[in-house]
């Protein structure tokens, strides 16, 4: 594992268009490019010495454990760019498949090291359970929450279905007669699904859940109208919502979302399911306390910096920044309640 | 005709200097990863994201389309030359494309596929202008049941990939059916085929099997059988394209693009699909029929003109409903909300200047990629004068590069090579590797379509026929079953009066064949 700095950009070149030269194992030069930045970026002189102990003149990892282009890639990417002025240039390296399980398996061989981390969130905690993962969480450090998308509940502007009780009313009925759309097999879409359908007194492992490789599909069977309803996250499919070629009933967040202020949740439709699909940063089990503390601190400082509030604004995510203790009671809580689901349905 | 107003407009906008330098770095980029089996455009495009955010939204997006067209121009040059497709939409130009380059054609191969492309992807490109509000909606029109017919008509049309002998081309495809089953069940979230290794829970690359069939079955047998000194007669004649292999190219890449465009631009269509298509009806239209399976031009124009026509028709569900339909797409959408533009119903209202800049880049990038890649055709077609034992120590480090890029774990390249040995199994006993491939890339989208068409119908088989799209479908596919037949009886009949005289007919047309 050498990452000793060989590829590192020399930071001062952030401020010049297009990449710098690579810096070759000079670490006094890194130190004093670090420096100079200092100079410029918003941070005081004990952030960057501790971003700069933590590193050590060593590159930055970081996992996006899905395909390029989908909602971990794009995580990994901004927090590259965000983090740049603050730690120099980080790689981001992916590893797809298998709802991000495939990157975890290749993850925890990684050796302690703070340098590596991993984007993960909601849908690795749920592929966890689904695929009967020999890997989970719990071998890794789990640092921080950023951010959440919330899911909406959506049909086809020319359905029958007005209100989220007429689709309610609609599955109590025949629930195997009510198609639902959404993304893969035991993903976040399917668990709203299936959360509803508990809530409503309905067995969820009877809900008619269509699933497709993305959004993107999903919206495609929704659109031609055979599906009867479909659930997206809200970032992907706000411009069908706005164009009028869906109609959104209800969005799964606990107070209604800036974007779509229209919207009701589902709580206020009397359904009482809250879900977010939040994504966060892990680093590799048995780094040392001090180092686990220095990465929570750079990045809620980051996830406060005004560059990274611009990035949730640009993407329409939601700002859930939780660190430490919180954010593992958190994740010990949102890995039963999914564990739960998942087992109602059939996939546990 | 305010679409042609706001076209020059962005003509007027993308031929800046610093534009025409964003489009020419991006095709070049393009044509390398193109080139590399493995790396795509998406990681490619993925990659230089971060780096181009600070410069302008109009450069980059013109880059990114630069890279994305030029990634289908170079993946028919390692296909045709060294029988090694970049990716699975040049796949099919191996077939024949390579059989062509051996008999000292790679230069003919390589020009119709670069002129094919520059035709399909200008074609495209202008169907992109003006037609895209139509493909839009057909694409919105196709359902699971309209796709599990159009897979019914793809996996009809096959055979003509299945070579000579019915029962061999049979037993590769199920071998690639029973390869695309590997992996989580898209529907039901069960593995299947996984063998406990988790490596395996997603499935095999298409990439990673349509490299280890092609690449690596090919270089084993080498290993076996060659001596390692042969080489190719580059290229014979004078003409890269001779009059004859004009009159046989230009009709194919039409065809190639008729199919290629509105089958790219349906969201679960891809590049794929329109080549198998078209190089199934070029067989089968073809004067030259005996030619195929040993080197028919149409056999390449035809399918190269279908895969860029396709890269042309994904744009059209992207910029028009906000739809990535492949990896690259999902990937250009990124770009796109990354400079605050959201594609969708509202892009061409809210954001028409930039958007019109990018299509009038698209010609440019074409124009461009013609120009860089004819005059290099000589010169990569002399390529093959290099020892095959340096050509294939060359396409072992490529394949095997190129895939751990593209996955990044060692199981890959076990998971390579190990298919590499089947393909070597297969071309001992003589069996064609195309239908394998097929069978992995058709056989989980049709079983998928299947299942969620019967799912949405709650297990009504009717549900299959339930539109009017579907029962064309249905109808071309019984078309195609019986066309051959009652083909093949006519042309008995013309065959036996065409014996009975001895007029030299064939003698002629053979001899047509050889300039």
């Amino acid at each position: 594992m050498d990452s000793t700095g060989r590829d590192m950009d020399e930071p001062g070149a952030a401020a010049r268009p297009g990449p710098g030269r690579l810096v070759r194992s000079l670490a006094p030069f890194v130190t004093a490019a670090l420096a100079t930045v200092g100079l410029f970026a918003v941070q005081t002189d004990g952030e960057r010495a501790q971003a700069q102990e933590l590193l050590d003149g060593r590159q930055l990892r970081l996992m996006a454990p899905a395909e390029p282009g989908g909602g971990w890639d794009q995580t990994a990417r901004e927090l590259q760019a965000a983090l740049r002025d603050r730690v120099g240039r980080a790689e981001v390296y992916n590893v797809g498949g298998a709802g991000g399980t495939i990157g975890l398996s290749q993850y925890v061989r990684l050796p302690p090291e703070p340098t590596e981390l991993m984007v993960t969130g909601l849908i690795m905690v749920g592929a966890i359970e689904s695929n009967d993962s020999p890997v989970t969480l719990e071998q890794t450090t789990p640092l921080v929450r950023l951010t959440t998308d919330y899911e909406v509940i959506v049909v086809p502007a020319d359905s029958p279905v007005q209100t989220t009780a007429d689709l309610v009313e609609l599955m109590r009925e025949d629930i195997g007669a009510v198609s639902i759309a959404g993304g893969s097999a035991g993903g976040v879409e399917q668990i709203t699904a299936g959360l509803i359908a508990a809530d409503i007194g309905a067995d969820p492992a009877e809900v008619n859940y269509i699933a497709h490789s993305g959004g993107g599909e999903a919206l495609t069977t929704l659109l031609s109208g055979r599906a009867t309803a479909g659930v997206s996250g809200v970032s992907e499919i706000q411009a069908q919502i706005d164009a009028g070629q869906v109609r959104a009933l209800a969005v799964s967040s606990a107070e209604r979302l800036p974007g779509l202020p229209e919207v009701p949740t589902l709580l206020e439709e009397g359904v009482d399911v809250e879900l977010a699909n939040w994504r966060g940063v892990v680093a590799p089990a048995g780094i040392s306390d001090e180092d686990e503390q220095a990465l929570e601190d750079l990045l809620m400082e980051m996830a406060d910096s005004p560059q990274w509030q611009e990035t949730l604004q640009r993407r329409g995510w939601g700002d859930a920044a939780l660190a430490g203790p919180e954010f593992e009671a958190f994740l010990a809580e949102e890995t039963a309640r999914v564990g739960q689901v998942l087992d109602d349905i059939g996939l546990g | 005709m305010d679409q042609l107003g706001a076209l020059m407009q962005g003509f007027a906008d993308a031929v800046t200097l610093g534009n025409l330098v964003w489009a020419l770095v991006g095709v070049t980029i393009g044509t390398v990863v193109g080139v590399l089996p493995g790396i795509g455009p998406a990681l490619t495009v993925a990659m230089l994201l971060p780096l181009t955010f600070r410069l302008d939204p109009a450069s980059s997006l013109i880059m990114f389309a630069g890279i994305y067209y030029g990634g289908m121009y170079g993946g028919s040059t390692t296909s045709i030359l060294l029988n090694t497709p970049g990716e699975s939409a040049s796949m099919v130009s191996a077939l024949e494309g390579n059989k062509m380059a051996r008999a000292g054609r790679g230069a003919a191969a390589l020009a119709t596929a670069a002129i094919g492309s520059f035709v399909a992807g200008t074609i495209g490109t202008i169907g992109l202008t003006f037609l895209a509000p139509a493909v839009a909606e057909l694409a919105v029109g196709f359902g699971p049941p309209e796709y599990v017919a159009l897979m019914a008509l793809s996996f009809v049309t096959v055979s003509a990939l299945l070579g000579r002998s019915l029962v061999k081309g049979a037993a590769s495809l199920l071998i690639g059916l029973a390869i695309g089953l590997v992996g989580i069940d898209a529907q039901s979230g069960q593995a299947r085929l996984d063998f406990g290794v988790p490596a395996l829970l997603d499935g095999i690359d298409v990439v990673v099997v349509v490299v280890a069939l092609f690449a690596l079955g090919e270089t084993f047998e080498r290993l076996l059988r060659g001596t390692g000194r042969e080489t190719v007669e580059p290229v014979r004649g004078r003409a890269v394209l001779s009059r004859e292999d004009w009159r046989r190219s230009w009709p194919a890449w039409l065809r190639g693009t008729a199919l290629g465009f509105p089958i790219g631009g349906l969201p679960a269509g891809g590049a794929d699909v329109p080549t198998f298509l078209s190089y199934s009806l070029e067989r089968r239209l073809s004067k030259h029929r005996s030619q195929f399976g040993k080197g028919a031009i149409e056999g390449v124009a035809g399918p190269e003109a279908a895969n860029n026509a396709a890269a042309a028709g994904v744009l059209v569900p992207l910029l028009t409903i906000g739809l990535p339909t492949s990896a690259t797409a999902a990937v250009i959408l990124t770009a796109f909300q990354s400079y605050g533009l959201q594609p969708g119903p509202q892009l061409f209202t809210e954001s028409g200047p930039l958007l019109w800049t990018l299509i009038a880049s698209l010609y440019i990038g074409n124009v461009m990629l013609l120009v860089l890649n004819l005059p290099l055709v000589r010169l990569w077609a002399r390529l093959l004068t290099i020892p095959a034992y340096g050509i294939y120590a060359a396409v072992l480090v490529f394949s095997t590069l190129g895939t751990f890029a593209s996955g990044g774990t060692f199981d890959d390249l076990i998971v390579l090579y190990a298919l590499g040995l089947v393909a070597l199994v297969l071309r001992l006993a003589d069996a064609p590797v195309a239908p394998a491939v097929v069978g992995v890339i058709l056989g989980p989208l049709a079983e998928t379509q299947l299942r969620r068409a019967l799912a949405l119908s709650q297990g009504d088989p009717a549900v299959l026929v339930s539109s009017p799209l579907t029962v064309t479908l249905w109808v071309l596919i019984v078309l195609a079953l019986l066309a051959p037949l009652a083909w093949r009886l006519t042309r008995g009949v013309r065959e036996r009066r065409r014996t009975a005289p001895p007029v030299p007919v064939t003698a002629v047309e053979s001899q047509a064949d050889q300039d």
